[in-house]
């Protein structure tokens, strides 16, 4: 399957917009990612190995956080994964 | 100091969407490309502000907006290269919210202040750094394109 970068994280992938893992899991995706591109680790997950607050995740067009299954959710090779840090501010 | 690069008619695009939502927060996208000079905006695409309970002092584009965006420049070859708002009576200058917030490292964050419904003065902060604990806004010089 194909994992989107945005573009703040594609310094640390090797400057690529997308990156292609064999995966069974949303998990397993991410797993072979930050294996494969270490780096992007820190970005993604806490110390403690939770996925960042602000970092968004995308399975095709739903968000995983809101799948029964979360990063336990199958996925197929057709499946893409967008990574989407979020954005928010104001003056207050 | 680094340079953002704007072709006029995003630049004006961006100042007339903040005098539109007036006296709410406008948000949006900006698309392009990066050169050895910086980033070069060719595009802007309005984005609702999820915020609907604050809009006056809070924005925030759905990530789903986000990816769809995303989505759409990765067709078109562009990159999101930042992103604006606007603050409504209040200074171009980000505040701790903006800043707290703000995640996308390596790009531009501009924001116009729009005093009594008026766009007046546009300001772009590159969010610069490697990681959350080292990120700082720079400010960037705007340079507009005729």
């Amino acid at each position: 399957m194909k994992i989107f970068i945005p573009t703040p994280l594609r310094q640390f992938a090797d400057g690529k917009d997308a990156v292609e893992v064999a995966a069974v899991t949303v998990a397993s995706a991410l797993a072979e990612l930050t294996s494969t591109h270490a780096d992007l680790r820190k970005h993604l997950f806490t110390p403690e190995g939770k996925v960042r607050a602000f970092v968004n995740l995308y399975l095709n067009d739903e968000d995983v956080r809101y799948l029964p299954e979360k990063e336990a959710t199958a996925v197929k090779e057709s499946d893409t994964l967008s990574i989407i840090p979020s954005i928010a501010g104001g003056r207050g | 100091m680094s340079v953002v690069r704007f072709t006029r008619e995003v630049y004006e695009a961006i100042r007339a969407h903040g005098e539109r939502t007036y006296p709410h927060e406008c948000c949006g996208a900006l698309l392009g490309t990066r050169s050895d000079q910086g980033w070069r905006i060719t595009a802007a695409i309005e984005a609702g502000n999820a915020r609907t309970d604050s809009a006056h002092n809070r924005y925030q584009i759905s990530p789903l907006e986000l990816m769809k965006i995303e989505r759409s420049a990765r067709e078109q070859g562009l990159a999101i290269t930042g992103f604006y708002h606007s603050h409504p009576d209040h200074p171009a200058q980000w505040s701790e919210t903006d800043f707290n917030e703000a995640h996308w490292l390596g790009c531009s964050y501009v924001i116009t202040a729009v005093e009594k419904g008026s766009a007046a003065l546009t300001n772009a902060f590159a969010l610069t750094g490697t990681s959350e604990e080292t990120k700082q806004f720079e400010v960037e010089h705007i340079e507009i394109a005729e």
